[in-house]
């Protein structure tokens, strides 16, 4: 774990605040562990963009095949905190970030680690759908696959298998070869989803994935998301509180770049221990 | 429910202001259409009574009292002479741009850069072509006068355009698109070459026309780089006979059959960067439709 070297006043005073580690969360007897998904352990976590110190000494457990949802107010640092997690964090100009991020105990911070390797494991789908304008349906969803050197029989299959995860197939299967930038929003917002999980990653890692989205089309992002959760572990970013409520097993809130608490959904939005935390979901901040 | 307020109608003098404004800059686009229209109108009414079959088939012949001839060689040379030029210019433009937007994004050497490609810009183009004679052509590199040397000095004038237009049309790629192919595990290059320069192609396609368009017409560069030919080469390492040349000099011929070969040339030019244009887009529409 790599030590803050420069506490704030404001990190004193919360400090204390709210367990590390949250027993609420451990399994209950009798609930056996999934077999599939990979977990994710953040320890002492700090993102910067330059001198600004967006996430503060965070440790956080993200578990094998659940949904956690993580909430906070704007400039909380949670976009941060995920895009450290894919290490799509250091991309920014001036941005960098350290402590560790172990995936299934693996350092994906560690200096022998090929960034390309951990982005393959841990894929990510953006606030704003972004399907690549100069390519097909197909091509959208393949694009991952080829560069991994899947072709023919095999890739077409995993193209076919990814847009039916999705539930876009039926939408889609006349029109493989049209301009994935053709679809509607929710359309391409699936279909970026599709693009991630062709690749089969452990984890997925979803910013905001349906604030540019209508209701109906959020509804099937939730609905998929649900599906997902059986065969990958899913971290998602919202701003809605619903949508955390509705989607996750367990919801981390978030102030000022550090954890305030993490908790199963369920008590997080009806018997929160932070008061503050209780303030977010009631409406009452943020 | 009574009311407080009143929505006054717009006033006369406000209306007034309005018309005439409208009319100010109508009159400004006329006045900025009359020379265009000009050109072509004179380009057509002098040039197009040189064309003829026998006009595109034929070199010139040089002679001042017989048969002038036809300007075979000088539309193959002008090709000739900016395709190399382009195949120089365009891929070290477009790498420029690359390293600008996607490599140097906010560092001094790229900042500098930027700065000289800008300054490059205004150089004007006889100042090219007398650094390609004193470098190549006094130097005696490769023999003396050159259709290869005139290329050179053509690909120096495109750089700074190619560059610079590349540059716009990487920056209006959005990040989102990098950051998606980033996230799938896409090595930077690849991401550039699969994502970002298929994105931007049209505008490359776009800026590349445009220093080619540009190239084609100018004259000083090739004036002591390639000099003139009558016949028509393949040979780079020769003198070519070039349209801008042919122009240049035939216009100045006191003979009126020659002077309207020049007329036709100059609007054999105009008609050549106007198909080349054309043809681009037809294949950029094409490339996207499949």
């Amino acid at each position: 774990m790599t030590p803050t070297t420069n506490k704030e006043p404001m990190e004193m005073a919360t400090a204390g605040s709210g367990p590390e580690r949250d027993e609420r969360l451990d399994r209950k007897p009798g609930v056996a562990e999934r077999g599939t998904g990979h977990s994710i352990t953040i320890r002492g976590l700090s993102a910067y963009y330059g001198d600004q110190h967006a996430v503060r000494g965070l440790d956080l457990d993200f578990r094998a095949g659940e949904v956690t949802a993580i909430i906070g107010p704007s400039g909380c640092g949670k976009s941060t905190m995920i895009r450290c997690l894919n290490r799509m964090h250091e991309e920014v100009p001036g941005a960098r970030a350290e402590g560790r991020v172990l995936l299934d105990g693996l350092d994906l911070y560690a200096p022998e680690v090929d960034v390309t390797a951990v982005r393959r494991r841990i894929g990510m789908v953006f606030q704003k759908p972004n399907p690549f304008p100069t390519m097909s349906v197909f091509d959208n969803v393949a694009a991952g696959l080829r560069l991994t050197g899947t072709k023919g029989e095999d890739l077409r299959e995993r193209v076919h298998r990814a847009l039916r995860a999705v539930g876009l197939w039926n939408e889609v299967k006349h029109r493989l070869n049209r301009p994935g930038v053709g679809l509607s929003g929710g359309q391409q917002q699936r279909l970026c989803i599709a693009r991630a999980i062709a690749v089969e990653p452990s984890v997925i890692l979803m910013d905001e994935p349906c604030s540019a989205l209508d209701p109906v089309a959020t509804l099937k992002v939730e609905e998929l998301i649900d599906e997902l959760k059986d065969r990958y572990t899913i971290v998602i970013v919202t701003h809605n509180m619903q949508q955390a409520a509705r989607v996750s097993n367990s919801t981390a809130y978030m102030l000022d770049g550090q954890l305030v608490e993490h908790a199963p959904t369920a008590e997080i939005f009806t018997n929160p221990r932070d008061h503050r935390t209780e303030r977010y979901v009631t409406g009452k901040f943020g | 429910m009574s009311v407080t307020f009143t929505l006054s109608p717009v006033s006369s003098r406000r209306r007034r202001t309005d018309r005439a404004m409208w009319g100010v800059l109508l009159a400004l686009t006329v006045l900025a259409l009359i020379p265009l229209v000009l050109i072509v109108y004179y380009l057509l009414r002098k040039g197009l009574g040189a064309w003829s079959p026998s006009f595109f088939t034929t070199d010139p012949t040089g002679s001042f009292f017989g048969d002038p001839g036809g300007i075979r060689s000088a539309i193959l040379g002008s090709l000739e002479i900016v395709a190399l030029a382009s195949i120089i210019a365009v891929p070290i433009g477009i790498g420029v741009a690359l390293y600008l937007t996607e490599y140097g994004r906010g560092s001094w050497f790229a900042g500098s850069v930027r700065y000289f490609v800008d300054v490059m810009t205004g150089v004007p183009s006889i100042v090219f072509g007398l650094f390609v004679y004193i470098v190549l052509v006094t130097s005696h590199i490769g023999g003396n006068f050159a259709a290869w040397k005139g290329a050179v000095a053509l690909a120096l004038l495109m750089l700074p355009i190619v560059a610079r237009s590349a540059e716009v049309a990487l920056l209006l790629v959005p990040n989102g698109l990098r950051e998606a192919a980033l996230a799938l595990g896409a090595p930077r290059w690849r991401m550039l070459l699969r994502v970002v320069l298929p994105t931007a192609a049209p505008g490359l396609l776009t800026g590349s026309l445009l220093a080619v368009a540009r190239a084609m017409g100018e004259t000083a560069p090739l004036l002591f780089t390639v000099t003139f030919a009558l016949g028509a080469t393949a040979n780079l390492g020769q003198p070519m006979n070039t349209l801008p040349y042919m122009v240049f000099t035939d216009i100045q011929s006191p003979r009126a059959a020659i002077v309207q070969i020049a007329w036709g040339a100059g609007l054999t030019l105009v008609a050549l960067v106007l198909i080349l244009n054309l043809l681009a887009r037809a294949i950029e529409r094409r490339s996207h439709m499949a």
